[in-house]
């Protein structure tokens, strides 16, 4: 079976305020960069997976990033995937 | 009455909660592992607090695959009560029995401090012992307690009655300024359509015994108990 990797983007969604993100940007306007205009904070998970086909792993990356990795109800997905060389 | 208090790695206030409905209720209650899945003898199921799994990716978000809480959601569904504290809360929602979610702080700080609540909802198994408005105080301990809905979620929850705790000040007032950590609503504690699900940040399991400074979270599990036996 084909592996495969997948870098996953799990981010807030644009309605949800990110107060982590504007304290980042706080930050950095202290060191001078007051020209940051906005700033999000969210995650990146990577991970490899054996799988029938790239639609497989497609699907199953789906249902991983909405019933587990992401909650839908703050945040959107979204992610790439790579066919690994078979050693 | 049976209670049963489900046990993760990293909960931190079930034993609050079993000095409450065992020692001060004598109710019998059992310490639920969470790789139990069989919940058939309980007749309360109580989410406590703490730090599940750690908190790891979201909180709550590893427990609710556990046995005990696939569980939980049956008992739920059986209509019988289930109660979530703090990260109780957190699991209830992110397991889908509340709706909404809860997110970091406001001002990015964890908190812990006596604050005044008030009580929206008295027709409930949980809250039929408070009085309607009334301001009671009760513990809070959390860092990510705000909570958030889409617009159609929230007005189907202020629709259906379902908001029953409200930060508030000291006189009742529902305002910005006493919205400890920028909650929609000022909210603090739902209950689901049916209201036999409720979750709530503040912690009335400490809130139960006088030597502990107040003892205005001990109405909640009075009333359930009352609520119970009539039944």
């Amino acid at each position: 079976m084909p592996h495969y990797s997948a870098r996953i983007y799990v981010t807030l969604r644009p309605s949800v305020l990110d107060p982590a993100g504007t304290a980042v940007q706080s930050g950095l306007a202290h060191m001078g960069y007051s020209n940051v205009e906005t700033v999000r904070i969210g995650k990146y998970i990577e991970l490899t997976l054996e799988a029938d086909s790239e639609d497989a792993a497609n699907q199953q990356l789906d249902r991983m990033c909405d019933q587990l990795l992401a909650n839908p109800v703050i945040e959107n997905y979204r992610f790439e995937l790579q066919t690994l060389a078979t050693a | 009455m049976k209670f049963g208090i489900i046990v993760f790695p990293g909960a931190n206030c079930d034993r609050d909660v079993a000095y409450v409905t065992r020692d001060i209720l004598g109710q019998p209650t059992r310490m639920v592992w969470h790789e139990d899945s069989d919940l058939s003898d309980l007749d309360v199921v109580v989410v406590p607090g703490g730090f599940s799994y750690g908190d790891y990716l979201r909180c709550g978000a590893i427990a609710r695959f556990s046995p005990a809480m696939q569980a939980t959601v049956e008992h739920a569904n059986q209509g019988k009560p289930v109660l979530g504290i703090c990260n109780g809360f957190q699991i209830l929602t992110e397991v889908g029995l509340l709706p909404g979610a809860l997110m970091r702080n406001r001002d990015m700080r964890f908190i812990c401090d006596r604050v005044p609540l008030k009580v929206e909802r008295t027709s409930l198994l949980w809250t039929a012992n408070y009085a309607q408005g009334q301001v009671i105080t009760l513990p809070i301990a959390h860092g990510e307690g705000c909570y958030y809905a889409d617009e159609a979620t929230l007005a189907e929850l202020e629709a259906n009655n379902q908001v029953v705790f409200r930060y508030c000040g000291p006189d009742g007032a529902v305002d910005a300024e006493h919205n400890h950590n920028g909650s929609l609503g000022n909210i603090a504690g739902i209950c689901n359509r049916q209201g036999n699900v409720l979750g709530l940040m503040p912690h009335p399991e400490r809130a139960a015994d006088a030597v502990l400074g107040g003892i205005d979270g001990l109405p909640l599990f009075e009333s359930l108990v009352q609520a119970l036996v009539a039944a």
